[in-house]
């Protein structure tokens, strides 16, 4: 009895619990070690620039850094009429420190946002700043007659703080008004909220299109024997394998006026020659060329759950006496509704980020939230208006799964 | 003997160390802006340069259109790749004021005039930047394909880009407020020396863009500056905005029946622009690039002004065919008629509202 009272111990006299730890750890770092990599290659390249994001859309480092005097000298005044003296000058100040650092123009830009002229009053009077003699205030409305207007000044306290809402404002088509109430831009500068319902039904309907178009051939992929759907598999991937920009720039040699097919339209009579149709630069094209090149995404999960189907369910509710559709309706349709769901959520999502394919076939009419933000990021060069339309499409497609999840349930999906 | 040989010797070291630099840089970036004139450029300065440099490589990124966005995101993450950049006036000076590129003292950097007059006396005058070295004048002008209308029904105006009852056909523009809403109001019959002063006014605005709603379902609109010729010869577009020297190019070199409306051209300025830190690397090179021999010499490769006043007289026939260049340059007297001097000013302050106006107005 005694010897069971005695801890186990290994042949080298080291207790089995602890050995057994040891041992268990060493696997355990190892998994961790073999984590690591992807863990920190996402943090590094997915979620860390999410943040940035995030962060750009409100940060509002412009006036507050570059402008500290003026920052701190405003912050008393009630908004009523002219700003003191006091703020004029320290704005004087700003003027000639920003000139000489070479880093004015980052607040010009900046205050152009919310005022046209912003840029111009910013620079012009930073070139002169430093000729200018006290008192300031009448100096700086003599040299702009600009600085003696309240709604300028009251729009520089509004933006000298360091986080704003004013480019969630920007991309939802409101703005403020000088006194700070925020209001919807009028209808002709609102752009940005018709297009993300633009790209949301559009999105939305490739999606439906690619479902179409997709479920018969992954039904065949999966029925037909090996020889032939080998060959149908090769038909499916090899336009998947061609290079984005080639399927997008063949569509517009099939689309266009001049192209293929409203020439053998015209060559079969079906229409005039002066009467060929407009299948691309609208929505139409954009529709058509998405569609095809997401295909494949919608075509592969399906496949693979279908694959999986056993032939015997359907001759059993045959051999039960179920008619051929009704067969299909109740017992193969719901069996491939995790491709489905897999398929319709790869599709919309990858859709919905979409911008190379609307920007080359889209014209006016076939554009997407997406080409905004690219935009914004290359030419016009507002990074926080195309970060805070950034999230807020990212928000839309966290909210459209969220329901996906409350009315289908994520556990569903099944990418084979 | 001895000094003349000491002399002798410290050129030798003097220029194979000069040789040894740009060999071990290795590559000079160049942003610009494609085709036609990136050419010119290669052919007028960049030749001649790596003839008198061998074993430089001189590489041409065609992203001048996205250039200030570049510049922005290199000099923020403090790594600046390209060596010079080529870049219009208006965004040079965004540039300049964020810091972005290097001020150029044009005297000490540039090289004088064949007759001494300094570099910032010979530059046509107000065209030398604070950041900013100018190399050309060309001009944004409406085209169309002349076998497209019968032969003595031609179109000769602005107000015939407008006019969709006598000269019907799809027009293509660039998709941005610049320069469209000054042709709509020229069409509309306002001079060039008040283009701006009207537009400057809500109604105006207002007018510009009623204007250009007559035509809007006829454009299709380029963003790329190759597009546009492409699409005339295509037949697909019977009108299309366009650089002058694109069209030359087409017309000169590939003898393609495009004829210039040069009513309302709108002529600016095109340049150089040193990123920050770049100096050193990119002085030589912009010393020669910019001296008078190189500008008239782009001259000969396409068709837009050198400059350079001293340029002016150098500038001969085009180096392919042999053909006068004159006429077919943006400030030859008869096209200058109704010329609009693009207003960088007004562009700096209204082209962010301007542009959200002009997006919602295609989007609708």
């Amino acid at each position: 009895m005694t010897s069971i009272a005695a801890p186990l111990t290994t042949a080298d006299g080291q207790p089995l619990k602890v050995s057994l730890r040891r041992a268990q750890r060493r696997s355990r770092l190892r998994a961790v070690a073999l984590v690591l990599p992807l863990f920190l290659f996402l943090v590094i390249s997915f979620l860390m620039p999410i943040a940035e994001m995030l962060l750009r859309s409100v940060e509002n480092p412009e006036i507050v850094e570059l402008m500290p005097r003026t920052t701190e000298a405003i912050q008393d005044w009630d908004g009523q009429g002219l700003p003191p003296e006091a703020v004029f000058q320290a704005a004087r100040e700003d003027l000639v420190a920003g000139r000489l650092a070479r880093n004015i123009g980052t607040v010009g830009s900046r205050l152009n946002y919310e005022f046209s002229g912003g840029r111009s009053l910013i620079t012009r009077s930073s070139r002169q700043a430093a000729r200018w003699e006290a008192p300031f205030k009448d100096a700086m409305i003599a040299a702009d007659r600009r600085w003696g207007d309240p709604e300028v000044w009251q729009i520089i306290q509004r933006e000298a703080e360091p986080y704003t809402l004013s480019y969630y404002l920007a991309a939802l088509d409101m703005a403020y008004t000088p006194d700070g109430e925020i209001v919807k831009k009028p209808a002709q500068q609102s752009i940005y909220v018709d297009l993300f319902w633009r790209t949301i039904w559009m999105s939305m309907l490739i999606t439906a299109l690619t479902l179409v178009l997709g479920y018969p051939v992954a039904y065949l992929l999966a029925t037909l024997p090996l020889r032939y759907s080998n060959l149908l598999m090769i038909l499916v991937l090899l336009p998947f394998w061609t290079s984005l920009l080639v399927r997008t720039t063949t569509w517009i040699a099939i689309l266009q006026t001049q192209g293929v097919l409203n020439d053998m339209l015209v060559w079969v009579g079906l229409i005039g020659n002066q009467s060929r149709a407009q299948m691309i630069y609208n929505q139409t094209g954009t529709i058509v060329a998405m569609t095809h090149i997401l295909l494949p995404f919608m075509i592969l999960p399906l496949y693979s759950v279908m694959k999986t189907i056993s032939p015997a369910y359907m001759r059993a509710a045959r051999s039960l006496g179920a008619p051929p559709f009704i067969a299909y309706l109740r017992i193969y349709l719901p069996q491939t509704a995790p491709g489905i769901g897999a398929g319709g959520i790869l599709v919309f999502i990858l859709s919905i980020g979409y911008y190379i394919t609307p920007a080359l076939v889209g014209g006016e009419s076939g554009r997407f939230i997406t080409n905004f933000v690219a935009y914004h990021m290359q030419v016009s060069l507002n990074w926080g208006l195309a970060a805070a339309i950034g999230t807020i499409l990212l928000g839309a497609v966290l909210i459209l799964y969220w329901l996906y999840n409350r009315l289908i349930g994520i556990d569903s999906l099944k990418f084979g | 003997m001895k000094k003349l040989l000491t002399t002798a010797i410290l050129a030798g070291a003097s220029a194979l160390s000069a040789q040894q630099a740009s060999a071990a840089e290795g590559t000079f970036a160049i942003v610009s802006w494609g085709g036609a004139y990136e050419m010119s450029q290669q052919r007028a300065y960049v030749e001649p340069w790596v003839k008198q440099n061998p074993g430089l490589n001189v590489i041409f990124e065609n992203k001048a259109q996205t250039a200030l966005a570049g510049l922005r995101a290199q000099v923020q993450a403090n790594n600046v790749v390209w060596d010079l950049v080529d870049m219009l006036p208006s965004e040079a000076i965004i540039a300049c004021d964020e810091g972005l590129v290097e001020p150029i003292d044009a005297d000490v950097i540039l090289a004088a005039a064949p007759d001494g007059t300094p570099a910032s006396k010979d530059f046509i005058a107000g065209s030398l930047g604070e950041c900013f070295i100018p190399q050309i004048v060309y001009s944004t002008i409406v085209a169309f394909n002349s076998e497209m209308f019968p032969a003595d029904k031609q179109p000769s105006s602005m107000a015939d880009v407008f006019d969709l009852e006598n000269f019907p056909g799809k027009r293509s523009l660039q998709r941005k407020p610049i320069n469209n809403l000054e042709w709509a109001l020229i069409a509309d019959g306002v001079p060039a020396d008040k283009v701006y002063d009207v537009l400057s006014t809500p109604e105006g605005v207002d007018q510009a863009f009623a204007k250009l709603g007559t035509i809007k379902d006829q454009v299709i609109w380029w963003e790329e500056g190759a597009q546009p010729p492409q699409l005339l010869a295509d037949k697909e577009v019977a009108f299309g905005s366009a650089y002058n020297g694109r069209i030359f190019n087409a017309q000169v070199n590939e003898k393609q029946p495009f004829q210039i409306i040069w009513d309302g051209q709108v002529f600016e300025l095109d340049g150089w622009v040193v990123p920050k830190g770049k100096l050193d690397v990119a002085k030589d090179f912009l010393h020669f690039a910019t001296d008078t021999q190189r500008l008239a010499d782009q001259a000969k490769y396409i068709s837009y002004g050198p400059a350079r006043t001293s340029s002016a007289a150098l500038v001969s026939t085009h180096a392919d065919t042999g053909i006068d260049m004159k006429p077919h340059m943006p400030t030859y007297e008869p096209n200058f008629q109704n010329a609009i001097a693009k207003d960088d000013l007004f562009w700096a302050d209204h082209l962010d509202e301007l542009t959200e106006r002009f997006n919602a107005w295609l989007a609708n």
